[in-house]
């Protein structure tokens, strides 16, 4: 009787089966894949070591670095430089692409047909073509085309665009700017909880006790105070100037051509795919609540800032966080108009040391991390926004 | 659908329109409040300066010469211009499966027929192009046209399916030749030619496999199921551009000596596998999406696993993924153009060498707005779709 | 049931036609330490070249490739097939060309390949070089720039992966001068950021600067400094793995520079086929067996001369006087004439 069925139809027995196949076929192209590489590997005399990092670079990375580098330092430094630069892009373009992509999500379910349009036109033509034609558009046909930096065009002295950089008057640091900087933060949060407080007294109380201007109060008075102990401003302006060889600027702040035209490239690219995320966002919080706050007679303003949003985002909080890993990932497409961000950088060291299976992996890695670090931080975001379930 | 007949017997009237007249709209939509009175002010002034500057430059400083003359190398790269009746008949043949599909189905594919109308009409007239072309276009024209109104009257429906399975393989053979006509390899695709043919053989090869990893992912086999997230989360996290260089330095190496693939094929490759984890991310959200009951029944009425998910569950799954598909379709569509990078010479790669033709020094501009102009047409039509199909699916609706 | 059969005819097509697609390429046949008989049973070489470097391998405006570097490709084809056009080319970017070499994706790459050290250690093996160059650099006339030391702080545009790179830095080390590199990815941008002025020069080989310099909108506005920062000897570059092939490209292009010692043309070849000297006529393979000693034909070398040339031919065609770029024999002369080019001899 017990003998009709098979073993290996046993329920099981099956299962362990069919995983015990899938693991020997798994493992024998694993082996098959990695024994190929190990025997080119071998033929070419190329070995499996980072040993390599530790040698000198010998190569130059162009203009942008956020740390010193020169051709004496170490392949891994190298590394290093880009990694950074890939931050620096990436933490820029989400900051810039998340502004305007709300404003242009809010324009595009403005009341103002205009504005509407305007933006739905805007995020049309963004997300429908390639983000790598867009960043070359840029590059080539924007930033190379500017005027020589002999007749650039330049607004009073200060701000000057030209082929090798639009230079912009920056803040430059003096001895005293971290007073001002802890006062200033010690302000913002004075504010915050002065902003609590009244808002609570006011909710309490039922009068209006005028939480804004108590919040501007806080904050002038932490801009005032410090002003008062260092006599100075935080900062001196440094502004920029032609060098006196005539080929680059001295002072201010350089954005150098490949670095603008992925930045732009890419906060154009996101915000249009943020802007969707905003719409259908606010589209999502159900229409009950916009009826609720209209009758309570809230003004339009005020009704996105204390009904819709808070509920719209989080909805808003799990594609947005896909759409800010998908701009870090596509910064790597900067190695095509030679901005040394990770993948730049490393190619160059891939092609200067051999070293591919190495490069390659270390890139990876970066990569993962950055995706896995940005995930965690979304996720505990949104546990921490998440509705609390009655 | 049923439901609403059976609760609803009277026609449903549309609420009375209000009559609206143009200055009414104005002030409606335009200024209503003094804030958006001066910002309607505003933003026209902005619009009118940019539309201007573009118009003006498009129509009267922009040198179109770098497109018109490069138009076939553009679109074809280095197929052998005696050999490209191959590709006009797979264009063709794409017309009049449109075509009769437009007919027959009638619904949102009219659409897409529109649009692949509209552009064989409007190549066939472009001042510039051979006669050759004009002939070809105005046959797949033609096509298209008759094909629509033959569907209408004779809905052969079971031979239009068939037709768009086969339409890929078939396509890639005319393509090739594989020795049966003159062969044209790989290596002499390019242009736009190669850009479509790499997004659909990344889309329809990741296909098969991004379902598979999809159920996998659900599997209850833990081996099977963490070496698919594994899989997926592992692709997801890293750019694109990282597979392609794997694809084209490290995959000869994995392979060992005597298997050779051109860099055209490593290059599909890696677009397969990068493409298989989204795929499969898109299945999986529609996987989910299917309520327990349709489980419970299929056991219920004694169907096995295998039987269960190809005829209850995929079907279902698939239907209502299609818009998210589209979209994928639509990215990888314009990631292509990342094999530049690794030294394909696609519809982008040409357009940056013709670029540096000293004949045509300083129109970068406008080959590049060309070659973004033609990826937008595609992918908004696409789109357009999608919404559409999104629509008439009813998905995402509540 | 009708949607799973499309399900199962769509697989299978799919099938075949990957199957169809990866077919073209598949040579199942173990090529390890074997690259000779596998381009003998393919009847074909694959080489690597460049595509846009005018003079030395570029595309003609018919699609097909020519250029000095591509004469030797055809010259390697001659040899083993009697047929120059037996070739196909694989265009190569500048990064991707040594790793083409290492996996037998091409069996001869010919593509201004500087010969170095670590580089003969990657399992590549170099032919003798078939150009002796040198780096230099290009500045507009207006700069003002004379001498490397003009070039504090200058922005100066690189192709990456190459030498080139490495030499610039290395140099400029040496001399302690800051300046600003410019890195891309092919030379294609490199030129362009140069000609619209983003950069102050641009560093390349001198042939690829000369050659180069015809293309530009106005070539008289620029000009190229004295000054050469590297060695840089051309040579093709062949797998390791394999000796006999090796030999092979080495002793063609030992052929064209002996042809040229002899003088021994396309033109009067024939005139040579009843020499009295042993020396050609073991040479032409009238004698001995010469070429079946390294697996060749024993007339391999008049094919070679008979299709594509002598060196001094090549040379001439392709960057001598009669064309654009009018470039100096200089070290890339035979021995005799004070040069670099010398031959083994052939017995």
């Amino acid at each position: 009787m017990n003998t009709t069925t098979p073993f290996w139809r046993d329920k099981r027995i099956k299962p362990i089966l069919l995983q015990l196949l899938f693991v020997i076929i798994i493992g024998i192209a694993m082996f098959y894949f990695i024994n190929n590489a190990l025997t080119g590997l071998k033929r070419m005399g190329l070995s499996l070591s980072y040993s390599f990092l530790n040698s000198t670079a010998s190569f130059d990375i162009s203009g942008d670095k956020l740390i010193e580098y020169s051709a004496t330092d170490k392949y891994s430094r190298a590394i290093l430089v880009g990694f950074l630069n890939t931050l620096r892009v990436a933490i820029l373009g989400i900051i810039f692409a998340t502004i305007i992509g709300v404003i242009l999500g809010i324009a595009r379910l403005s009341n103002n047909w205009l504005a509407r349009n305007t933006s739905k036109v805007f995020v049309e033509i963004f997300r429908n073509t390639p983000l790598l034609v867009q960043m070359i558009i840029w590059y080539s046909a924007v930033f190379l085309t500017l005027p020589l930096i002999g007749d650039n065009y330049n607004f009073a002295n200060a701000i000057f665009l030209s082929n090798r950089g639009i230079a912009i008057p920056w803040f430059k640091p003096i001895d005293i700017t971290w007073i001002w900087l802890s006062f200033i933060v010690l302000g913002i949060i004075g504010a915050v909880f002065t902003w609590k407080w009244k808002i609570k007294q006011q909710v309490e109380t039922g009068k209006r006790k005028y939480p804004s201007i108590w919040v501007f109060g806080t904050l002038l008075l932490s801009i005032i105070f410090p002003f008062v102990v260092t006599q100075s401003g935080p900062f001196t302006l440094s502004i920029p100037e032609i060098n006196p060889n005539g080929r680059s600027f001295v002072g201010g702040f350089v954005i150098s051509p490949s670095f603008g035209a992925v930045l732009l490239a890419l906060v154009m690219y996101t915000s249009a795919f943020i802007a969707e995320i905003v719409r259908s966002g606010i589209m999502g919080v159900n229409k009950g609540q916009v009826e609720a706050a209209q009758s309570l007679g809230l003004k339009s303003s005020t009704m996105l800032r204390l009904v819709i949003f808070p509920q719209a985002y989080r909805i808003m909080i799990p594609p947005m966080t896909s759409q800010y890993l998908n701009l870090t990932k596509n910064s790597s497409l900067a190695v095509a108009v030679g901005y040394p961000e990770l993948v730049s950088v490393g190619n160059t060291i891939l092609n200067q040391s051999g070293r591919a299976i190495q490069m390659i992996t270390i890139m990876i890695i970066c990569y993962l991390t950055f995706s896995l670090i940005t995930s965690l931080l979304m996720n505990i975001f949104n546990k921490y926004t998440q509705l609390v379930e009655r | 659908m049923n439901r609403e007949q059976v609760e609803t017997n009277l026609p449903i009237l549309p609420p009375p329109k209000e009559k609206v007249t143009f200055f009414q709209w104005l002030k409606d939509n335009l200024f209503s409040s003094w804030y958006n009175t001066l910002f309607t002010i505003a933003l026209s002034i902005l619009l009118f300066s940019i539309i201007k500057g573009t118009l003006t430059w498009i129509f009267i400083d922009a040198d179109w010469s770098i497109v018109t003359s490069n138009f076939k190398i553009l679109m074809s790269g280095q197929y052998p211009a005696v050999q490209l009746w191959r590709v006009w008949l797979c264009i063709v043949l794409l017309a009049s499966l449109l075509g009769f599909s437009s007919g027959i189905w009638n619904g949102t594919i009219t659409h897409l027929s529109i649009f692949l109308g509209s552009l064989l009409f409007i190549s066939g007239i472009l001042p510039f192009v051979s006669l050759e072309t004009r002939i070809w276009t105005f046959i797949g024209l033609a096509i298209l046209i008759v094909g629509h109104f033959i569907g209408k009257k004779i809905p052969i429906k079971k031979t239009i399916l068939i037709g768009w399975f086969l339409l890929f393989p078939i396509a890639i053979f005319f393509i090739n030749g594989f020795g049966v006509l003159p062969k044209v390899g790989t290596n002499l695709w390019g242009g736009f030619l190669l850009t479509i043919l790499l997004a659909t053989v990344a889309i329809v090869c990741s296909f098969p496999i991004g379902v598979l990893l999809a159920l996998g992912r659900r599997s209850k086999l833990p081996t099977i199921k963490y070496f698919c997230i594994f899989y997926i989360e592992f692709i997801r996290g890293i750019p694109l551009i990282t597979i392609l260089f794997v694809s084209s330095i490290m995959l000869p190496l994995f392979l060992g000596q005597g298997v050779e693939l051109n860099n055209i094929l490593r290059a599909m490759i890696g677009l397969t596998l990068f493409n298989a984890a989204y795929l499969a991310e898109n299945v999986r959200g529609g996987l989910q999406a299917i309520p327990r009951g349709q489980y419970e029944a299929s056991h219920a009425l004694g169907l096995s696993s295998p039987l269960m998910t190809c005829f209850i569950i995929l079907p279902q799954a698939l239907r209502s993924v299609i818009p998210a598909m589209v979209g994928q379709f639509i990215a990888i569509f314009k990631d292509t153009t990342l094999v530049t990078i690794i030294g394909i010479i696609d519809i982008l790669g040409m357009a940056k060498n013709v670029a540096q033709n000293p004949q045509f020094l300083g129109q970068q501009m406008e080959v590049f707005l060309f070659v973004a102009v033609v990826f937008f047409l595609f992918c908004y039509a696409l789109s357009y779709t999608s919404r559409r199909i999104e629509k008439s699916l009813g998905v995402g609706e509540r | 049931m009708k949607k799973l059969s499309l399900l199962f005819l769509l697989t299978l097509f799919l099938t075949t036609a990957i199957i169809g697609c990866s077919n073209e390429e598949a040579s199942s046949e173990e090529a390890d330490g074997n690259v000779f008989e596998l381009v003998k049973s393919r009847g074909n070489i694959v080489a690597g070249v460049n595509s846009d470097l005018p003079g030395f391998g570029y595309v003609t405006s018919d699609g097909s490739y020519a250029g000095f570097d591509v004469d030797f490709a055809k010259a390697i084809a001659a040899a083993v097939f009697g047929d120059a056009e037996a070739v196909e080319y694989r265009p190569l970017s500048a990064q991707e060309r040594l790793t083409a070499v290492q996996t037998g994706e091409v069996d001869v790459l010919i593509r201004n390949t500087t010969n170095t050290l670590s580089r003969d250690a990657m399992g590549l093996n170099f032919a003798p070089t078939i150009f002796y160059d040198g780096q230099g650099i290009m500045v507009t006339k207006a700069s003002g720039i004379k001498t490397l030391q003009d070039l504090e702080g200058a922005r100066i545009a690189v192709d990456t992966g190459t030498t080139t790179e490495l030499n610039l830095a290395d140099t400029f080390r040496l001399l302690g001068i800051e300046y600003e590199p410019v890195v891309f990815d092919g030379q294609d941008q490199v030129i362009s950021s140069y000609e619209q002025g983003s950069a102050d020069a641009w560093t390349t080989d001198r042939s690829g600067l000369v050659a180069r310099l015809e293309t530009l909108a106005n070539p008289d506005d620029h000009f190229i400094l004295p000054n050469v920062i590297s060695k840089e000897p051309l040579a093709p570059v062949v797998n390791s793995s394999d000796s006999k092939w090796y030999d092979i490209v080495k002793w063609v292009v030992y052929a064209t520079i002996q042809a040229e010692e002899f003088g021994i043309t396309s033109e009067n070849i024939d005139s040579f086929m009843d020499s009295e000297n042993p020396e050609i006529r073991r040479f032409l393979g009238l004698e001995g067996e010469l070429g079946s000693e390294i697996g060749l034909d024993n007339d391999f070398v008049i094919n070679i001369i008979k299709e594509v040339g002598n060196y001094g031919e090549i040379y001439d065609r392709h960057l001598g006087p009669s064309t654009i770029f009018n470039l100096e024999r200089g070290v890339n002369s035979l021995w005799t004439d004070g040069g670099l080019l010398y031959s083994p001899p052939f017995r």
